[in-house]
């Protein structure tokens, strides 16, 4: 038995093993399990009672080799990145990181999701900001208002009116973003650098999609 | 006469010109007049990629990301320390420096995907926040010595937030209570309130866009305790939990009833006030809840100064 969203290599490397699959293709995953269960990430979670899973459950999750309930929880993808659990794990897990890199993982896998706001707006963001080299604010913001189609990225827009006209009179938020904003002079370099990067990690990890 | 403190300043896509902490660049540049550091933006700086890029970045594209700053100041600016201002930016460029040191692989793969940009990284660059150099190379002292005009009256809740504090935080101070941020508005002649609660609390961070209500919630008890500890305005280091607890108290209000109105500023514009700056130098006109105690020093005329 094995994952249908691995390729054939992948499926037959890992089995039903999902430790070792996350010890080898997820960021920080060989830290996963040097957790204790003391649930002091759990208690530390500014978003804490918003998670399905807090990082304590996602670990024995993935110990306990439950592979599909911790790679479509939305659990990953509440983390704020305040580091907190980080700082007070008594066995110094990487525990921000190990969520972003669960979340990058299911994402590539297909598995994330897909209506997960936080999702959708990680994506839009890594793609904002590597488009130019530096992050357009007003497309960026806009995009995630539209994201749920037109109709309502207007009323969002009309609802968040005050904080936008308040920021343009501060000097804050720059109309012309729209057609054209901040950039890099080297686009062109940014963009074979960051192929090149998904590549050689792809060739690491054994990424096969 | 004493040479001139000169850094490769990586100001971050917030501190551009009319983006979102325009201000914060503002009052950087002016304390830093005053204190005679000179900044050379790293010439073509790019995007960290902030902590919320994740889903699309993967691992490496990260680094690489980081790393292209690093290998810019080296080529351009070399000697100096790379000093961020953003919290996101010094927490990414850190995080890539430190597993760039510790992984040759890493390296190598980062220096393969540079080299696509003409690039190299040579491992020489330090990476520091402007708290940092403010507190380590210039020391208490040197930062108390050019205030012309203390900040006498105004109490202060000293937000010091997640990515400035955790997980690198400030060498000596602890991350449930650092006290730099007090000590650096007692410098400057303010009140210090130590005993604001919601200190190191999270905005919610880039999540204050996609979990609005959740991120509120956070910004609410930010807030609420500033008012129960008497502040008149809260003071930050991070450009984003300047937005998020500034803009947002019109939001709550409207929803929860609450007449929140408390002004959020920069530790940068506390220092260009007291050291004399004239309000817009001082970034004063950046804001939507207008900081009006401060500005009331701003405008002050001081008797004539020594020398």
């Amino acid at each position: 038995m094995g994952a249908a969203d691995l390729d054939p290599a992948a499926r037959a490397r890992y089995g039903t093993d999902f430790l070792r699959e996350v010890e080898e293709r997820v960021e920080e995953g060989q830290w996963v399990k040097m957790c204790m269960q003391c649930g002091v990430c759990a208690g530390s979670c500014p978003f804490g009672p918003h998670w399905e899973h807090s990082p304590q459950k996602i670990f024995m999750m993935i110990r306990a080799g439950e592979r599909e309930a911790v790679l479509r929880s939305d659990a990953m993808w509440m983390c704020t990145s305040c580091y907190n659990c980080v700082v007070r794990c008594p066995r110094k897990l990487p525990i921000t990181q190990i969520m972003h890199g669960l979340a990058s993982y299911a994402e590539r896998l297909g598995l994330a999701p897909k209506m997960q706001p936080t999702r959708r707006w990680s994506l839009l963001f890594w793609h904002n900001c590597t488009r130019t080299g530096r992050v357009n604010e007003l497309r960026l913001t806009l995009g995630l208002y539209f994201m749920g189609g037109f109709v309502a990225g207007l009323k969002k827009a009309w609802a968040m009116r005050r904080i936008g006209f308040g920021l343009l009179r501060a000097g804050r938020l720059n109309p012309f973003e729209l057609l054209r904003g901040h950039e890099c002079r080297d686009k062109a370099g940014i963009r074979r650098m960051l192929a090149k990067a998904y590549e050689l990690e792809a060739k690491r990890r054994g990424f096969t999609n | 006469m004493e040479k001139k403190r000169a850094y490769a300043f990586y100001p971050g896509c917030s501190s551009q010109l009319r983006a979102s902490a325009s201000n914060y660049l503002v009052s950087v540049q002016t304390m830093c007049r005053y204190l005679d550091v000179k900044l050379t933006p790293i010439p073509d700086w790019n995007c960290c990629g902030a902590s919320i890029g994740y889903a699309g970045s993967g691992e490496l594209a990260r680094h690489v990301m980081n790393a292209r700053n690093f290998a810019l100041a080296e080529r351009h600016l070399p000697g100096q320390d790379i000093v961020a201002t953003c919290a996101a930016c010094w927490l990414g460029a850190r995080e890539t420096k430190e597993k760039l040191d510790a992984s040759a692989q890493l390296l190598a793969d980062t220096n393969e995907a540079l080299r696509e940009a003409g690039l190299r990284y040579q491992g020489r660059a330090e990476v520091r926040h402007m708290v940092e150099v403010l507190i380590e190379d210039l020391g208490y002292e040197g930062l108390a010595q050019p205030v012309v005009k203390p900040l006498e009256g105004i109490k202060f809740a000293g937000y010091v937030g997640c990515q400035t504090n955790r997980p690198f935080g400030i060498a000596g101070e602890s991350f449930e209570n650092p006290m730099y941020l007090d000590r650096l508005v007692e410098t400057l002649g303010g009140e210090a309130l130590p005993r604001y609660e919601q200190k190191v609390t999270c905005c919610g961070g880039a999540l204050a866009f996609s979990e609005p209500e959740k991120s509120q919630k956070q910004i609410r008890q930010i807030v609420e305790a500033a008012y129960d500890a008497g502040a008149d305005m809260i003071v930050t280091p991070c450009p984003l939990c300047q937005a998020n607890v500034e803009i947002y108290q019109d939001e709550i209000n409207r929803r929860e009833g609450t007449r929140f109105a408390i002004p959020v500023t920069y530790y940068s514009q506390l220092m260009a006030v007291a050291y004399g700056a004239t309000p817009k130098e001082a970034g004063l006109d950046g804001h939507l809840i207008a900081p009006k105690k401060l500005h009331e020093i701003a405008v002050k005329v001081v008797p004539a100064q020594k020398g």
